[in-house]
């Protein structure tokens, strides 16, 4: 964990030096425009395309019923809303959001608190924090749907404790199932964001914490008025990426629930999944098209809010 | 023993050592312990040990039933060139990118990285590569892989060579040699942290997609590591098969934890090397 800032891109002293570029008119011979165009090539076709794409086709009635491909208007977006696909899973798939934004980001930190000297024993345990991270979701899933039936074992685990049998459907409520797959995803993705804050932490410097134990804060002050608006960058990164990611959440929520109990963990993708499976593709495409106006919505102000907050501390 | 003292020596190990045996433990544990047992025995899933062990059974059927070869093979055949893919096309642009200025320029930046946050349109994308005859092909999932990754590894790549002094390129171009011939010679090897960074957390995402795959890969005759663990669970609804589902898991994360195990210092801090600024 040492080497951490020598590999980061923008270290601060690097940050500091003027931002230098080569004047305008020789640029061109000295960057050639064409080193460009591979890359954009590629972003082209197999990005802004099919984003384009999503503007045609939801208005169409391309399935896998028909041959030819018609447009239809807004069919598709009454369809969806009329069966209340497109509200339930658009609030489903924000409440999902919200809570792995919370939860990945609370064990996280709070895992780094935890494990932020360096003994032999924190190393390790931060290696196996780190374990569930390297696993596919898909079968981070699978655990816990062993591990959370009716028959599974926690509730064997607790019926030996408590010493009469328990059978409590982790994942059959209508209401808690949510936050229960929430937790398995941020589980999944903890020691992410355990190494992220462990890394902001290590950036504040000695001299500013020594100052602090001089005036005489003790380690809840430090940590409220320091240590943690000094980690605004690291904040920022794991929140984003938490919100930004479990807006396309899919794996987890397959592997637990598949969007059950009675469709109450169906996020967007699980929807779109589906639909897409049963050949109506335009309607596939509809959803599609509204996650990516509502990440587009959402995801600039919340970013831009961040961002904000870390230039005024 | 005061406060402090009894949390740093006594508590906090104790903390540490109970939070690794039930968060993490148990539920590893869960997968390991019943990747052992007998059908009958994994089709309650509890914590005892197998009362007789068939780790060599289910593991061998896990292999045929999900064909490991083959989709490890069509793992790395996707994984493998997108990644240096991605990352070639991306640091030659993201040169450019850095070391020119204006409007042109600062908008095709802003395009560049906004695949970021915008969400890939995953249905279309299937019937533009069905319109390119790319549908359920190997080129194809590369194809799209690279589209999805390449914000990220412009918005790395840019963020670093912006750090790199110009003098290092100048002394080059003084000795003659081509904008081509400096990109190579010099700024790429200066790029090795960034790109150990973006080629980690790629890896991380492409080796355990799944919801991609299903899209583009579906109904091709490649398929991946992920999506053969599906098609195992998926059997599951007609038979209780947990220790078959579990030995194909620990196959799968295998190597994965093999590498890391060997190289955690170096992935962790490529990793947070990119993040925290």
């Amino acid at each position: 964990m040492t080497a951490t800032t020598s590999a980061a891109p923008v270290s601060a002293p690097a940050r500091r030096e003027p931002e230098r570029k080569v004047r305008h008119s020789r640029a061109a011979g000295l960057y050639p425009t064409w080193f460009l165009a591979p890359a954009f090539a590629i972003l082209l076709v197999f990005f802004f395309v099919p984003t384009l794409f999503n503007f045609i086709y939801a208005f169409t009635n391309w399935s896998a019923f028909h041959n030819d491909i018609a447009g239809v208007g807004l069919a598709n977006f009454r369809a969806v809303l009329s069966n209340g696909a497109l509200v339930s899973s658009l609030g489903i798939t924000v409440v999902y959001a919200v809570l792995v934004a919370i939860m990945q980001n609370g064990f996280g930190l709070g895992l780094a608190l935890l494990l932020e000297r360096d003994t032999r024993l924190n190393r390790f345990a931060r290696v196996i924090v780190f374990l569930p991270v390297l696993m596919s979701a898909l079968a981070v899933g699978y655990i816990f749907q062993a591990l959370l039936k009716p028959d599974g074992a926690l509730n064997g685990l607790l019926g030996g404790i408590s010493g009469h049998p328990v059978t409590i459907p982790w994942l059959g409520s209508t209401t808690w199932t949510i936050v229960v797959v929430a937790f398995v995803n941020s589980w999944k993705w903890m020691g992410l964001a355990m190494v992220i804050y462990l890394a902001g932490l290590k950036t504040i410097s000695e001299d500013v914490l020594e100052a602090a134990r001089i005036d005489g804060a003790g380690v809840w002050k430090t940590f409220r008025d320091i240590r943690f608006p000094l980690l605004a960058p690291a904040i920022t990164f794991n929140v984003a990426t938490a919100l930004l990611g479990s807006f396309n959440g899919f794996d987890t929520i397959l592997s637990t629930t598949g969007g059950g109990p009675a469709q109450k963990t169906e996020v967007l993708d699980i929807y779109i999944f589906k639909v897409y499976g049963n050949g109506l593709f335009a309607q596939a495409t509809t959803m599609s098209l509204v996650l990516f106006l509502v990440v587009t919505v959402l995801a600039f102000p919340v970013i831009g809010y961040l961002r904000k907050r870390e230039r005024v501390l | 023993m005061n406060g402090s003292a009894l949390w740093k020596r006594v508590l906090q190990p104790a903390v540490v050592v109970i939070l690794l045996v039930v968060v993490i433990g148990i539920p590893l544990y869960l997968a390991l312990v019943t990747s052992a047992k007998s059908q009958g025995e994994a089709n309650i899933p509890d914590l005892s040990l197998p009362s007789s062990w068939h780790i060599a059974d289910n593991y061998s059927k896990a292999f045929t039933q999900g064909d490991v070869p083959w989709a490890l093979f069509g793992s790395l055949l996707v994984m493998v060139p997108a990644v240096v893919g991605v990352l070639v096309f991306g640091s030659l642009a993201s040169w450019v990118l850095a070391r020119r200025s204006g409007r042109t320029v600062s908008i095709l930046y802003s395009a560049a990285i906004s695949g970021i946050i915008l969400p890939p349109a995953v249905v279309t994308i299937v019937l533009l590569l069905r319109q390119l005859g790319l549908a359920s092909t190997p080129f194809g999932m590369m194809c799209v892989y690279m589209g999805m990754y390449m914000s990220l590894v412009i918005f790395f790549i840019t963020g670093f060579i912006r750090t790199i002094p110009l003098e290092l390129e100048e002394a080059a171009r003084i000795d003659g040699a081509k904008p081509l011939m400096i990109f190579v010679r010099v700024i790429l090897p200066l790029l090795r942290p960034v790109i150990a960074t973006a080629t980690i957390l790629i890896c991380l995402y492409i080796w355990n997609d799944v919801f991609y795959s299903f899209f583009v890969l579906g109904g091709g005759s490649v398929t991946t590591l992920p999506l053969n663990l599906y098609s195992v669970a998926s059997s599951n609804l007609y038979q209780n098969n947990w220790n078959l589902v579990f030995a194909y898991v620990i196959l799968m994360s295998l190597p994965l934890v093999v590498i890391f195990t060997f190289a955690q210092r170096r992935i962790i801090s490529g990793i947070t090397g990119g993040a925290v600024k």
